[in-house]
């Protein structure tokens, strides 16, 4: 068991420590990514970025209802999902895993479809407000708005895994005000007792809402409270997509040999509001947003990559281009794609009366 | 035909299904070495291994949610809550996971699992081992919630249970897991979810129960057949989905109809019986739809004065009976 605590310092929003948290950037010596892989990496960044900008415009034009944004959490998200065998691995999402998803293989225009509560977006046919995910063809679990009720999920599809003998480990994420949620512990505390093949990700963006995360905890970081539970507890920078990667991808090693769950604490900052209905400016200052947008993790990932050789300019704006095409298009399909008819919000209630195709 | 408990029932079902289908396992506070506080659950550790009988952490939520994550895994978890009165913590799990996993995912995920729990007093628990629960869940579609009354209803019903692709609670009698007795065949048998069943066939009203108060009723009939009035008593079995037909078909051949259930009067689960009723059997009836329940406090207490004014037993149903026959 080990503790990383060199994001503690950034926990204290009072005086975020940006040239402190600078000095991890890159830190992913070791990792041996090819460069097709961190460039399809930040290429999913980049495209989730753009997606989330997007649905901020169409809720603006009063084309949406709703949207939650991931802005600032894409290393984390990423970096997280290249670390699976995904589409083999099992995923328990929350709400705020834009990024997560687009990297399961969430295609722009289900997202687009899902933000407008279409018929054939995938996560629940326009039940679910958007970004409540679901995916089953990439085995990711349907959830809820209520925090924390996925943890005993990711729990129970660990036990089954191992139940069966599968190789399979279970990833689930959550925000860090949710981990005060009994139903965090008892399904933490569920994969320890078993040593069950679970990665526990936690995105700490420092905030719950409104609520700051010393409102939320005695602790300095998530990972402490792991240690309490009997599990490994490690803390890293979020806003660093291939540091996370190398720290999740240990996690996952570690339940794939079978030597149990780990609590994976990514510490990032959320940079929009919490949601299209959220006014932010009524708990931080301007000044704090602006200084923590210099830890962009879209940026922090463009940077390295461009410095070290792994990405060039040109490749870089073609890229984003690619990405604004792809969008547009998304959204533009999205629009003229059919709601769902009344009478199918009838069903289905029960299995029986699942249709499957 | 042998006569076994409805506890032995429950067991002897448990058993079947772990043995037919190795997705079955079951999870529950002291279930394993301990056979369970009711020994529902006695030597299945032994049989079928400590992977297949899970002892739990004490933790209500976590039983139900840990099974639902296994259900939606392609497992068939079979949780035991130890009383239903300790049920609440994993409210959110059931009524906001498990009952809408299929609506919410238009059907991708479905959640196979069953959630056993005694319910019920009349046994000394006090305030909490003898709450009846059904009716925060009859209220929630996307559950299934069934009730035996006997242990051929018990094991039957519970081994449907095991084999519906959905969440079903079944709640179990617990005064009546030994002190009821009947016969249940040695072969295999299922009893489907959803219909309701005549218990004992009658003329002048219809009484409607299920669980303990099932079994009162029926002495309560008994009782007053000697008296001379004619009772059909109603076994209800499965609370949600209600069976409408059987229910109605009752009231309009009776023309009268005294709903029975242990739970507090207001919001009790009779109180859809009685709706039901009233708003589609209305010109069949010769008298006004008449609730028989526990009273509006806040649970059954302790010292046995309190506990006996509390809980319904035949006599009680018996005046009820009476009353409505006489009006």
């Amino acid at each position: 068991m080990f503790m990383d605590q060199r994001e503690s310092a950034a926990l204290d929003v009072s005086e975020v420590d940006v040239t402190h948290a600078q000095g991890q950037t890159g830190s992913s010596g070791g990792d041996n990514l090819s460069k097709e892989t961190m460039q399809e990496m930040f290429w999913t960044m980049l495209l989730a970025r753009r997606l989330d900008e997007r649905a901020w415009v169409l809720h603006r034009q009063g084309k949406i209802a709703f949207h939650i944004s991931a802005i600032g959490h894409e290393a984390t998200q990423v970096g997280a999902a290249f670390a699976l065998q995904r589409g083999h691995d099992w995923v328990v999402p929350y709400y705020r895993d834009l990024a997560l998803m687009v990297a399961m293989g969430m295609t722009p225009t289900e997202f687009a479809l899902g933000l407008m509560g279409k018929q054939e977006e995938p996560n629940s046919g326009g039940r679910q407000m958007p970004s409540h995910w679901s995916l089953r063809r990439a085995n990711v679990v349907s959830h809820s708005s209520p925090v924390a009720t996925q943890t005993p999920h990711a729990a129970g599809i660990g036990l089954a895994i191992k139940m069966r003998g599968d190789d399979r480990i279970v990833l689930t994420t959550i925000g860090e005000g949710s981990t005060s949620q009994g139903e965090w512990y008892e399904g933490v505390n569920w994969a320890a007792i078993h040593a069950l093949p679970v990665v526990f990700l936690v995105e700490n963006n420092r905030y719950a809402i409104s609520e700051r995360v010393d409102r939320q905890m005695a602790v300095k970081s998530v990972a402490e409270k792991a240690c309490g539970l009997g599990l490994v507890g490690v803390s890293v920078d979020g806003t660093d997509v291939f540091a996370v990667h190398q720290t999740v991808r240990e996690a996952v090693d570690r339940a794939r040999r079978g030597e149990g769950p780990s609590v994976v604490e990514a510490v990032a900052y959320r940079i929009t509001p919490h949601s299209s209905d959220d006014d932010d400016r009524t708990y931080r200052s301007r000044e704090e947003v602006e200084q923590n947008k210099q830890r962009d993790p879209l940026l922090i990932a463009r940077k390295f990559l461009i410095e070290e050789g792994l990405l060039d300019e040109n490749t870089a704006q073609e890229m984003d281009a690619k990405a604004k095409s792809m969008v547009e298009e998304a959204v533009k399909t999205a629009e003229q794609a059919p709601y769902p008819s009344p009478e199918e919000a009838l069903g289905p209630v029960y299995a029986e009366e699942v249709k499957r195709g | 035909m042998a006569e076994i408990t409805m506890v032995e029932a429950i067991r002897q079902a448990m058993d079947e299904e772990l043995a037919r289908d190795e997705n079955v396992f079951l999870v529950g506070e002291d279930i394993g070495k301990r056979g369970g506080v009711f020994r529902a659950t006695q030597g299945l550790l032994e049989k079928y291994g400590p992977e297949r009988v899970i002892d739990s952490p004490l933790a209500e939520l976590s039983i139900v949610g840990v099974g639902i994550g296994a259900a939606l895994y392609g497992m068939h978890p079979i949780c035991e809550i130890q009383f239903a009165d300790f049920i609440h913590p994993a409210f959110n799990q059931i009524v906001n996971e498990a009952a809408k996993i299929c609506y919410r995912s238009n059907g991708d995920w479905t959640v196979p699992m069953v959630i056993r729990a005694p319910y019920g007093g009349g046994v000394g628990g006090g305030l909490y081992h003898s709450q009846s629960v059904e009716s925060f869940f009859a209220h929630v579609p996307g559950l299934k919630v069934v009730i035996p009354s006997t242990p051929y209803e018990a094991k039957g019903l519970l081994k449907s249970a095991v084999r519906d692709p959905n969440p079903v609670m079944v709640f179990e009698p617990k005064k009546g897991y030994r002190l009821i007795k009947g016969e249940v065949p040695e072969g295999e048998y299922t009893i489907p979810i959803g219909p309701a069943r005549i218990s004992r066939s009658g003329s002048d009203l219809s009484l409607f129960a299920y669980g303990m108060m099932h079994y009162y009723s029926l002495q309560a009939a008994e009782t007053a057949a000697a008296e001379g009035i004619d009772v059909e008593v109603v076994d209800l079995r499965t609370l949600y989905p209600v069976d409408r037909e059987t229910i109605l078909a009752s009231a309009r051949k009776t023309g009268k109809a005294l709903v029975v259930y242990e739970d507090n009067l207001t919001g009790g689960y009779g109180a859809e019986v009685a709706a039901l009723i009233a708003e589609h059997a209305f010109t069949d009836l010769d008298a006004p739809v008449r609730r028989l329940a526990g009273p509006d406090v806040p649970a059954m207490p302790f010292s046995h004065p309190l506990q006996d004014w509390f809980m319904l037993n035949p006599e009680k149903i018996v005046s009820a009976i009476r009353d409505l026959a006489g009006y």
